[in-house]
């Protein structure tokens, strides 16, 4: 069974559509990547997951549905979002920011070992430890944000454009950091990026949106050798 | 030789009496304030006219520490915070005045109110951002001198005319005055509050109302219920200043439409602003700056205008301005962030 099945999603914001009847699914385990130009509907389809705009049509996960519930109890159920922008708490620590995604947790030592394991793979936000958050670097922050999330323990994750606005190495590096991720904690992943040719390089599947459409979708190794699909989707 | 080790000895005294003062600096100052009605009282230094005046400072305080946890704490604005300081204060009024309950009893039921009114208007102004939040809070403010003047009401409010209550003699016969003891009763209450107030938001409910402060979606999206949050911290907000009224009411013995009109909301805004807001320092500052302003700005515009001969009629209320303007530039942070810094600097130093 799908993780998560989407069905002839529609989104609006006010009068506004931005979506107009998306439809995906995600196996369990894997990363998939949702790629498209500026405007094309990508972070909405993120928000319309979690409840953050108006939709229409169904999403279920794990095969309960979602749709029409609110953010924070879609959370619960196991769905962490890296927001686009990061969405950093600025005026918190690095550590506060960590303890406020434990907020949910009831069971106090799964979110200790969740914090030991944030710790392992991003060892620098140990050290950054009593920083107030708003001060750290951009590459930081996306590594805060995506902890984050983890420390909520989901089994999918939401990822906004991860890479935005950082230099190539540390994206490489967050890049590495997420696949281990998936394969060692188990957490499954929607990664929603402008950077195809990175993207195609982590997931094991595409889907291609357009002015709130999917217009493609394929497996990650097709769409990427596939030079016309690229020419005419990806645009590189 | 034994000199040297003596005075040492004395230094390593000192050093840890200094110490020791750094590391308690308010107890001890708590400690002072409790003592005051018999160091100054007793001795005559400080009259009654004195401790009212601290006692309304200090109630300004927790009043300003009300609206710090709205604004400066959840990050939601209010221009209407003087009306939960009347509801607090005509609670407290009808109760003593018509039901006869010690002072003390009201409390209680003030915050009991207050809370109710701040989570009721709480919830609709949830889908309300920034300038309509505060346009809707400042209507509230607009309104409530109103409400309590409506002839319907007279009955309960007493209308135009207010309700006059008597203040408390200190119990067990002790040995104060009632400014005394009111002082001490409003010392206690204050220093309750605060503490209540750090815990809070030393709490995860504390974090959690600053990450929505800082970024509400993304605290929504670590599974806390932001519309929730917003009313509960609205009622809280409300709970203070609204016990900060009553505690007016009871000091002042006097409570009428006209004493909440909305230049109190202003200042309770302004107090807030002026301390420095998300900083519980700043809200005692804050309410100091408030009585201030209260006792002061008409004396002290007078005098202005008095020296310096403006084209201009000078209101009591321009002082505000000035005091803000003034304030804004140097020290963005408020007074209790521009000391903060100055501390910094000279430790550094
Ligand atoms: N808050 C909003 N209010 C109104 N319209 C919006 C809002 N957010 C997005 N839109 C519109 O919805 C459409 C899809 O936007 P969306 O942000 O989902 O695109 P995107 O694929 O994430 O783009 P980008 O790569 O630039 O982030 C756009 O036409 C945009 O103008
Ligand atoms: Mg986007």
């Amino acid at each position: 069974m799908a993780l998560l099945e989407v069905e002839g999603l529609k989104a609006y914001y006010g009068q506004t559509q931005a979506l107009h009847g998306v439809s995906f699914a995600l196996e369990p385990g894997g990363i998939t990547t949702l790629l498209g130009a500026n405007g094309a509907g990508k972070t909405t389809t993120l928000r319309s997951l979690c409840g953050m705009v108006r939709t229409e049509g169904s999403v279920r996960f794990d095969g309960r549905p979602i749709s029409g519930r609110a953010t924070e109890a879609i959370v619960r159920l196991g769905v962490g979002h890296v927001p686009e922008g990061r969405g950093t708490f600025t005026n918190l620590t690095v550590d506060e920011n960590l303890r406020v995604a434990a907020y949910t947790r009831r069971d106090k030592a799964a979110a200790q070992r969740d914090l030991d394991m944030v710790f392992e793979y991003f060892p620098i936000l140990k050290a950054r430890i009593s920083q107030q958050a708003g001060t750290l670097s951009g590459g930081e922050q996306q590594m805060l944000a995506i902890s984050r999330a983890l420390m909520l323990g989901p089994r999918l994750m939401l990822l906004d454009e991860p890479s935005f606005g950082l230099a190539p190495l540390i994206v490489q590096e967050i890049f590495r950091i997420m696949r281990r991720i998936n394969a060692e904690a188990k957490v499954s992943m929607l990664l929603v990026e402008q950077n195809a040719a990175l993207a195609l390089e982590l997931a094991d599947h595409a889907y291609v949106l357009e002015t709130g459409r999917v217009v493609m979708s394929g497996k990650a190794s097709v769409v990427k050798s596939d030079e016309a699909i690229r020419k005419s989707y990806l645009g590189y | 030789m034994a000199t040297t080790v003596s005075s040492t000895g004395t230094e390593a005294g000192i050093q840890n009496v200094f110490a020791f003062i750094r590391r308690r600096w308010l107890w001890l100052l708590i400690a002072f304030l409790a003592l005051l009605p018999i160091i100054g009282g007793k001795t005559g230094y400080i009259s009654n006219f004195w401790f009212l005046q601290l006692s309304l400072m200090i109630v300004y305080a927790i009043a300003v520490l009300g609206l710090n946890l709205l604004t400066g704490f959840n990050g939601q604005i209010s221009l209407g915070h003087g009306a939960f300081f009347a509801v607090g204060a005509y609670t407290a009024a009808i109760l003593i005045d018509q039901a006869g309950w010690p002072f003390w009893a009201t409390l209680p039921m003030a915050a009991v109110t207050c809370f109710v009114a701040g989570y009721l208007f709480g919830l609709p102004a949830l889908r309300l951002e920034g300038h309509y939040l505060a346009l809707a809070t400042f209507a509230l403010a607009v309104a409530v001198p109103q409400i309590l003047k409506y002839r319907h009401f007279e009955g309960f409010t007493n209308g135009v005319q207010g309700i006059n209550i008597f203040k408390a003699d200190p119990p067990f016969g002790l040995p104060l005055s009632s400014d005394q003891w009111m002082f001490l009763v409003v010392l206690a209450v204050a220093v309750l509050m605060f503490w209540i107030a750090r815990n809070l938001l030393d709490s995860r409910t504390g974090r959690a109302m600053t990450a929505i402060r800082d970024h509400a979606m993304a605290a929504s999206t670590m599974g806390i219920n932001v519309p929730r949050y917003k009313a509960v911290v609205f009622g809280i907000s409300a709970i203070y200043t609204g016990i900060a009224g009553a505690l007016h009411a009871i000091i002042f013995e006097f409570v009428s439409p006209d004493s909440f009109r909305f230049e109190l909301s202003i200042a309770i805004l302004v107090g807030a602003v002026v301390g420095g807001i998300a900083s519980l320092p700043g809200a005692v500052i804050g309410g100091v700056f408030v009585q201030m302003i209260e006792k002061y700005a008409d004396a002290l515009t007078k005098k202005i205008s008095a020296a310096v001969h403006l084209p201009l009629e000078l209101e009591p209320w321009t002082i505000y301005g000035i005091a803000l303007i003034v304030l804004m530039y140097t020290m963005p942070t408020g007074i209790a962030g521009g000391l903060a810094a100055l501390w910094r600097r000279m430790r550094r130093s």
